[in-house]
């Protein structure tokens, strides 16, 4: 928040009345400048001062909600320039581009894409998030037919692409009642686009050439009562693209920079004609600031990488990630498989599942809860010893389905050894395996391979 | 309406560090700013792209990677001569994969030989890797350091456990150390530290932030970049200063995902393009952190990235 304690004490009614639960207008200004009061606490406080101390609470960059129910997806409302800074809020939204003049075997594969492409990892399902449909041939009749089409197939988001208002026109009477965002108001359409928008309070983006252009187009978009915006500066070169999306998101942070404080989207297929290089694009967007990112297509190859890179990007970095604790079967193990144990820790989890499954051979792997801590600053902290990993393996009832049950340590705590096989009794065989997640498949192969 | 674009002043730099010798050698680091933000301070060597080589014939690349190179695997020296003259490659990475005391255990003669025999056919910078075992790294690359002594090459992974023994081989031949540490600032200050009390020269360092690939761990390596670039440029810390060298293609190349068949339909795409894209975004990703030096895998990949450098630094 911009304003100073001081300043807000300036728009309160300086009575020290104490109703507030503070013995002065002062203190409380004060407070609410740290953060530690709310303005409805005091009742005096009058309409112009409450606007004034609003905007400026005002998130320096909005979030803007698009499409509705399970295909509803929000962007923007970001707070901080680097991600160990603070969790990245909203996920960029990442759309498909489909063109009215594409043949109806391009446009049936791609909607069959958009639906079926979607993948489990961490728990969390990762899939796209819109269709963004546009005016190729600049036709009503083409445009609203083909928006109806993806309204009827597809639950996701729908950005539709015209600047030709009444074009547009006929995609928002197609679609409205999904909340499409308005693809693009620009310094020609804007008084057409802003009724449209207005009329069906839809958010509407915004492009024009440059950063002073499009602030001046966020302004009046703004002043005429549109208040869901998303930018596009309009850079198609990747350097100028990635400048922009640096100063746009410096401009809110810092500078509080309203006419510049929305989420912006990004199209680098209007950057190159090569599918890899436009997804290399993508990746370089995203990762510095983009709000949408709307490809050419979604294919396997691409959706997944960037989806992947968006789940990294946008995790939150104070908090390790943590696996659920469980024994996980990895190469379909059997009764003479052995039993790796390693713990909670994501990082770890993941490494170590992968060697296994590299080694190719059948292997039980059981995850301790070490409160997301790796291996040994488990061990240091009193998570990843004896006891614990030894009372873990007994609960999950492993050893029933193991002939001869061998639970393998991670080299790195060879010394708990003793310990977990006096938990586990005289049934199992405690052994020490390699200290490094590299060293997994050799030894597995070297040791368990049937 | 007016739009005044804010810039920071940057207190520090990233030292230049000089890889290889003669003809091909090259600087990398320089920078007076965040990656790629030119427009607040410099970037005077753009970052490079270099292909890793293995001692041994890969047992476990997927066809699409092994396709990109042909029956050269086979031979550590051609394989490099193919990385350079064909594949553009502005250095080579040869990783002593053989030498691990936990798989084929290979001798010091071996990695030397191998290490000779790729230094004779390449003339660019050439980057000798350790199998990871800091003890048997300790021993190989101290021999390698020495058998190369004219090369100013680039070792590592040195880290904590052998940075004596290493860090003293480098500094005898005038090698460059990649100090590597596990994701984490302080212990990559920590190691520097070390470094520089053992007398390994300040133009002789760079920094392994030690890299999760794309869905393992990336998050990780990003965020650990980023907060020692902004250190080293935002709060003089001296000991942050160095290009890092990110060793990406292992860790995409190795995970299921990047090996899985599969074609242009299939939930996870084209087998032949999404390892590439895999890697290729990794590398992006990486850029954007700060990474100075990139080891890849897939020559396409490399190309790929390369572009978006040229792009990004020159457009
Ligand atoms: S309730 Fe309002 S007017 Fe009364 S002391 Fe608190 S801030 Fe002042």
């Amino acid at each position: 928040m911009g304003l100073t304690g001081i300043q807000i004490f300036q728009l309160l009614p300086k009575t020290n009345c104490k109703e507030c639960g503070v013995p002065t207008c002062l203190a409380f200004a004060m407070n609410l400048a740290a953060g530690k009061a709310e303005l409805k606490q005091c009742p005096y406080v009058s309409e112009a001062a409450k606007q004034k101390l609003a905007a400026d609470s005002a998130p320096p960059i909005r979030t803007v909600e698009i499409g509705t129910g399970k295909g509803a997806f929000k962007v923007g409302g970001e707070t901080v320039l680097f991600r160990h800074e603070k969790t990245f809020v909203n996920p960029a939204g990442l759309a498909m581009l489909l063109n009215d003049d594409e043949p109806e075997a391009s446009v049936a594969g791609k909607l069959k894409r958009f639906k079926e492409l979607s993948y489990e990892r961490v728990g969390l399902t990762l899939k796209g998030n819109a269709v963004a449909v546009r005016a190729a041939k600049g036709d009503k009749a083409a445009f609203g037919a083909l928006v109806t089409k993806v309204k009827a197939e597809t639950e996701g988001g729908i950005i539709l692409m015209a600047e030709n208002p009444e074009v547009m026109a006929e995609g928002v009477k197609a679609c409205a009642d999904r909340k499409p965002l308005l693809y693009a108001a620009t310094p020609d359409n804007a008084d057409a686009m802003i009724a449209l928008a207005k009329e069906t309070k839809l958010p509407l983006a915004a492009k024009a050439s440059d950063l002073e252009k499009l602030s001046a187009l966020t302004d009046k978009l703004a002043a005429a009562g549109v208040q869901d915006i998303v930018i596009d500066p309009g850079s198609r070169e990747i350097k100028k693209a990635l400048h922009d999306e640096i100063h746009i998101r410096e401009l809110s942070i810092q500078k509080k920079f309203r006419q510049l404080g929305y989420p912006t989207i990004v199209l680098p297929f209007e950057m190159t004609k090569d599918p890899m290089m436009e997804t290399v694009y993508a990746s370089m967007l995203l990762a510095k600031y983009a709000g949408i990112v709307v490809l050419s297509d979604f294919r396997g190859h691409n959706l997944f990488t960037l989806l992947l890179e968006r789940l990294n990007v946008y995790t939150d970095p104070q908090r390790p990630m943590k696996t659920e604790q469980k024994v996980y079967e990895i190469n379909n193990p059997g009764p003479g498989s052995p039993v790796l144990a390693t713990s909670n820790f994501s990082l770890t989890y993941f490494i170590v599942s992968g060697e296994i499954e590299n080694s190719r051979v059948p292997t039980y792997l059981a995850v301790l809860d070490t409160e997301g801590l790796s291996v040994l600053t488990a061990w240091a902290a009193g998570k990843f010893v004896g006891d614990a990993l030894g009372g873990f393996i007994k609960k999950s009832g492993i050893a029933d389905k193991l002939k001869s049950p061998t639970l393998v340590l991670p080299g790195a705590v060879a010394i708990i050894s003793g310990d977990v096989e006096e938990e586990l009794g005289s049934g199992w065989k405690v052994v020490v395996g390699p200290k490094e997640g590299a060293y997994i498949p050799a030894y597995l192969k070297q040791n368990f391979a049937q | 309406m007016e739009v005044k674009i804010p810039t920071r002043a940057y207190s520090g730099a990233i030292r230049p560090i000089t890889l290889g010798k003669g003809g091909k050698a090259f600087t990398v680091g320089g920078e007076t700013a965040f990656p790629f933000y030119t427009f607040e301070g410099q970037m005077p060597n753009q970052p490079r792209f270099g292909l890793e080589v293995l001692d041994l014939e890969p047992s476990d690349w997927p066809a699409t990677l092994l396709g990109a190179y042909g029956a050269v695997v086979k031979d550590p020296a051609a394989w490099a001569k193919k990385c350079v003259a064909e594949l553009g490659a502005d250095f080579v990475h040869l990783t002593l994969a053989g030498t691990n005391p936990n798989d084929q255990n290979l001798p010091v003669d071996h990695a030397v030989k191998v290490a000779k025999a790729v230094a004779a056919a390449v003339d660019v910078p050439l980057t000798v890797w350790g199998c990871g075992s800091a003890a048997k790294d300790a021993e190989v690359l101290k021999a390698v350091a020495e058998a190369l002594s004219d090369r100013r090459l680039c070792i590592g992974p040195v880290v904590e456990e052998n940075y004596r023994q290493v860090g003293a081989a480098a500094l005898a031949y005038n090698h460059v150390v990649i100090a590597s540490t596990p994701i984490d600032i302080n212990l990559a200050k920590q190691l520097n530290v070390l470094l520089g009390n053992l007398g390994v020269k300040e133009d002789s360092i760079l920094i392994d932030p030690t890299v999760g690939g794309l869905g393992y761990g990336l998050e990780y390596t990003y965020s650990v970049m980023e907060r020692c670039r902004a250190a080293a440029l935002t709060q003089q810390d001296d000991k942050l200063q160095y290009p890092m060298y990110c060793h990406l293609g292992v860790e995409v190349w190795k995970t299921k995902e990047a090996k899985l068949p599969g074609d242009a339909d299939s939930a996870l795409g084209d087998e032949s393009k999404r390892g590439v894209l895999m890697e290729a975004v990794t590398a992006a990703t990486l850029l954007a952190a700060g990474a100075d030096v990139l080891v890849m895998r897939h020559p396409e990949a490399m190309r790929l990235s390369r572009e978006l450098v040229k792009g990004l630094a020159t457009g």
